[in-house]
């Protein structure tokens, strides 16, 4: 059966300059069979750039990637028949149908006349857009667009699938079913996906692991738990009736409390297991003849882990969006 | 184990063989633009416009042979003997019906350019870049659209033409055969060009900008509509760098039999024999086809 193993896509110090600027800068990482891995990042972190270089869009300048065990540079055309491609853009031809634009896709693969059609079919109805399959694109809403890309990257058969931010501007609803159809590629079709997104509940409910990249660098790796587990646990927030006397000594000696800090009638404790710890701690309070007033505990989301990461929010890193522009602006120059 | 023979169950059939031919998905992506063209019929309404109105207004009402029949004295012979010693036919609007085939392959292959500009907005490129189809198929396939609809748009431009009085008399199978292998590669070169300009742009008011650039300068450089004897000596030296120039001087030795002997004698001198012209015009494709394909190859990755 599946080989968990085995390792799809394997890159090495892979990098992009246009110009001047440095969009990847040397990222090495390892997408085994069967999981879903995440590109994490904001705008201009070099996500986009790194998927184009997988799916042999754009040459890269430095390192090695192999994919389906073909070399990007060497065997592009084995690359492009072994993998699908759903890009960020719509692609789809407004003024043809859904189902011409999937057969438009397999004639580009070379996939024979008498497959195509009942697989174009078969795909449409994966979407749910059987019943749109004759309608002009022209016709489509957003997210009907979203899922043709989607279906017309599954046309050649892929075990592996790139997406490149595949819920970009989607409503809620679309959203959800755009996770529904990825989670069920993975499960039931069994196929290693690999996409990017800058939404971090995404990456966290999605992926199997994630790489953080911001400036062309991977930042690290790992599963979205290992992530959250860098902040350095969970947060117990306990506020007591009186604030004297100090007990942060005596709760620090508690096991598995790696941190204290008293702030007035509150303490915030980190610790590694906070279920555990906080009964301890309640014990402990009780104890020492104080009242606990309140008592909360927080496991840390992707959200903190990316700010003790990169020092920054992603969504501080949205809100600066002028940057990005000028980098986009600088990456167009440098391509022509 | 349940799960695994459910998950067997909903896997997609086992992929079939991919055609792997260089060739596989040229009549696809020619067919695609093929389909938007023939979907829209307006577009073709009105680029026959323009060389009809060319026709009816300009080419009859430029009326030779009223110039000369407000002389006193001036017989009909005369007349038909100045005609046809400057423009290879008895009739003015013949020679510019004649003209007007290449006027419309000219500007509809200057428009073949756009399509590939609009697709690279349109991400459509990017999707076809990221599928095994040759890059010299993209190409090809802009280049075929291109010849398919200008061919078309000349055939309709010629039964017009006739209609609105055109001379038949030297018409014969080979002639309009002739005519359409001439017209045929003409735009096989000029859609290669206008392709090949394209490749790297995503921006149309570039695109546009260099189709007004060359398209005119194309038109009054050649002899489509005005004989090259009545030229200055630096645009007859022009003409003959034209590729334009070879297309329409072959279409009318064979469709009004510019080169006979009588024509000759009336001192009507043609651009070149009608093998000359086949040779220009074929060296003309094949070299721009074949760059187009090499620039394809470089230009399209970035």
């Amino acid at each position: 059966m599946v080989d968990s193993g085995g390792v799809v896509v394997d890159v090495e110090s892979l990098s992009k300059t246009f110009g001047t600027l440095k969009a990847v800068d040397g990222v090495t990482f390892q997408i085994r069979e069967g999981e879903i891995f995440g590109f994490l990042g904001p705008n201009g972190a070099g996500k986009t750039t790194t998927i184009n270089m997988l799916t042999t869009l754009l040459r890269a300048s430095g390192g090695k990637a192999v994919i389906n065990g073909y070399d990007i540079r060497k065997q592009p055309n084995e690359v492009r028949r072994s993998v699908g491609v759903v890009p960020q853009e719509y692609t789809a031809d407004e003024d043809i149908t859904g189902l011409q634009n999937i057969l438009l896709c397999a004639d580009l693969y070379g996939l024979p006349r008498n497959d195509s059609r009942p697989h174009a079919m078969e795909l449409l109805e994966l979407v749910e857009l059987q019943e749109a399959a004759n309608r002009k694109v022209g016709t489509y809403s957003g997210g009907m667009r979203r899922r043709l890309e989607l279906a017309s990257g599954l046309i050649n058969y892929p075990k592996l699938l790139f997406l490149d931010e595949p819920t970009l501007g989607l409503d809620v609803q679309t959203r959800s079913a755009v996770w529904r159809y990825i989670r069920m590629l993975k499960e039931e079709y069994r196929m290693t996906l690999f996409l990017t997104t800058h939404y971090l509940e995404e990456a966290d409910s999605l992926c199997d692991r994630i790489a953080i990249i911001d400036h062309g660098h991977i930042i690290k790796i790992g599963t979205p738990d290992e992530l959250k587990a860098t902040v350095g646990g969970d947060i117990i927030a306990v506020g007591v009736a009186e604030a004297e006397p100090d007990i942060s000594a005596d709760i620090a000696k508690i096991p598995l409390v790696k941190d204290v800090k008293k702030n007035g009638n509150e303490y915030r404790i980190k610790s590694e297991v906070g279920e555990e710890s906080s009964i301890q701690i309640i014990d402990l309070v009780r104890s020492k003849g104080l009242h606990v007033t309140k008592i909360s505990l927080t496991k840390p989301s992707l959200d903190e882990a990316y700010l003790e990461l990169t020092g920054r929010s992603i969504r501080e890193e949205e809100s600066n969006k002028m940057d990005a522009f000028k980098q986009r602006i600088t990456m167009m120059r440098a391509r022509r | 184990m349940a799960q695994q023979e459910r998950a067997r169950e909903k896997a997609f059939r086992a992929a079939p063989n991919l055609n792997k031919s260089p060739l596989h998905g040229l009549w696809a992506l020619t067919n695609r633009d093929l389909i938007k063209w023939y979907k829209n019929p307006i577009q073709l309404i009105i680029s026959l416009v323009q060389p009809i109105v060319w026709l009816g207004l300009f080419g009859k009402a430029f009326n030779i042979a009223a110039l000369f029949t407000s002389q006193p004295g001036v017989t009909q012979a005369e007349i038909a003997a100045v005609d046809l010693g400057t423009f290879g036919t008895t009739s003015y609007f013949s020679y510019l019906a004649a003209g007007m085939l290449a006027f419309i392959i000219l500007f509809t292959a200057a428009f073949a350019g756009m399509s590939v500009v609009w697709d690279r907005r349109f991400g459509f490129m990017n999707k076809a870049m990221s599928t095994p189809v040759g890059r010299g198929a993209i190409v090809t396939g802009k280049v075929l659209q291109s010849v398919v609809r200008s061919l078309i748009q000349a055939a309709i431009v010629l039964a017009i033409a006739v209609a609105l009085g055109m001379d038949t008399a030297n018409f014969s199978v080979f002639a309009i055969a002739g005519t359409f292998v001439m017209l045929f590669l003409m735009t096989f070169g000029l859609s290669s060009l206008f392709v090949m300009l394209a490749l790297r742009s995503s921006d149309w008011q570039t695109q546009m900008a260099i189709i007004n650039l060359l398209n005119l300068p194309l038109l009054f450089t050649s002899n489509a509509m005005l004989p090259v004897k009545i030229m200055p000596a630096w645009l007859q030296t022009v003409v003959r760098f034209n590729p334009v120039s070879y297309a329409v001087d072959g279409v009318r030795q064979m469709l009004l039999g510019s080169g006979s002997a009588a024509a000759a004698a009336a001192g009507y001198s043609v651009l070149a024999p009608l093998w000359v012209d086949f040779a220009v015009l074929a060296a003309f494709a094949a070299v721009l086809s074949v760059l187009g394909i090499i620039l394809s190859w470089r230009l399209l990755s970035k």
